[in-house]
């Protein structure tokens, strides 16, 4: 799994590609995402499009990473599902708790 | 350029086609130790076996999802890490299904009461999503503690060919 982040317009966007799973997929999450709140930068979007795959250890990361942000003031957001990762999110639910979006600039704009 | 093969507790499996070997049962067992070293050999094995039972990518994707969520449960909750303790895993298909049973070496546990991930109040934790979605996306799903043995898990995924 790697891990690149860029900024625009005062958003963060983590480009995630490869397996988020046990083991290194989640700490390389963990510490993206830690990294930028470091630095406080707290508002971020998890930019999923090159994920094939997330197990039950990541789907946790991305829970973690959710309340982790939100504890601090900020927002975490998700852009560009897989229609696989999008219906684990969706049969556990958790498209209730995360903000979801196709189109990166819409999700810029809603932060 | 020769066959692939895969080699399973000194069986030699020569890739076949798809068809042919759907049309017999065949079964292949592996134990491993408890170490999460091993989750990456036993999902390649996973894939391997799903390609030569004629699965389709969907059912194949979500086969390899069940066996390594509970893989990893029986390495991590039930056998501890225990590296003298062993996970043992049963693949057993045919054309109309395929069918999983892993077994750790541990304690058991309260599975009758395992909280439902799904209820609001516990959407916001980290963990104890596995077997929910193994048992959301497997046809049939078991989970028994055999007494001096440990937990069984026995699942199975109908097979539809397009």
């Amino acid at each position: 799994m790697t891990a690149t982040t860029r900024r625009i317009e005062g958003v963060n966007i983590i480009d995630l590609s490869g397996r988020i799973t046990i083991g290194e997929g989640t700490v390389i999450l963990r510490d993206a995402v830690r990294n930028l709140l470091q630095r406080n930068e707290k508002n971020i979007l998890l930019n999923l499009a090159d994920v094939s795959y997330i197990d039950s250890s990541g789907i946790g990361e991305l829970v973690s990473s959710f309340t982790t942000v939100g504890n601090q003031g900020g927002k975490l957001k998700l852009l560009s599902l897989t229609k696989k990762v999008h219906d684990l999110l969706s049969i556990t639910k958790l498209l209730t708790v995360f903000e979801v979006f196709d189109d990166e600039a819409r999700a810029i704009q809603s932060f | 350029m020769p066959s692939p093969v895969l080699l399973v507790r000194g069986f030699q499996f020569v890739e076949l086609h798809p068809r042919f070997m759907s049309s017999i049962e065949s079964t292949v067992e592996v134990r491993i130790r408890s170490s999460l070293d091993y989750t990456d050999l036993v999902e390649n094995i996973t894939n391997n076996l799903t390609f030569l039972a004629g699965c389709d990518s969907d059912p194949a994707y979500f086969i390899e999802m069940a066996v390594r969520e509970v893989v990893i449960n029986a390495i991590r909750h039930g056998n501890q890490y225990d590296l003298d303790k062993q996970v043992r895993i049963s693949f057993r298909f045919d054309a109309d299904k395929f069918e999983v049973q892993i077994q750790d070496e541990g304690k058991g546990f309260d599975f009758e009461h395992l909280p439902d991930p799904c209820d609001p109040s516990n959407l916001l934790k980290s963990s104890g999503r596995g077997i929910f979605l193994v048992r959301s996306f497997m046809d049939d799903f078991s989970l028994t503690y055999v007494p001096n043995q440990g937990t069984l898990v026995k699942f199975v995924k109908k097979l539809s060919r397009s």
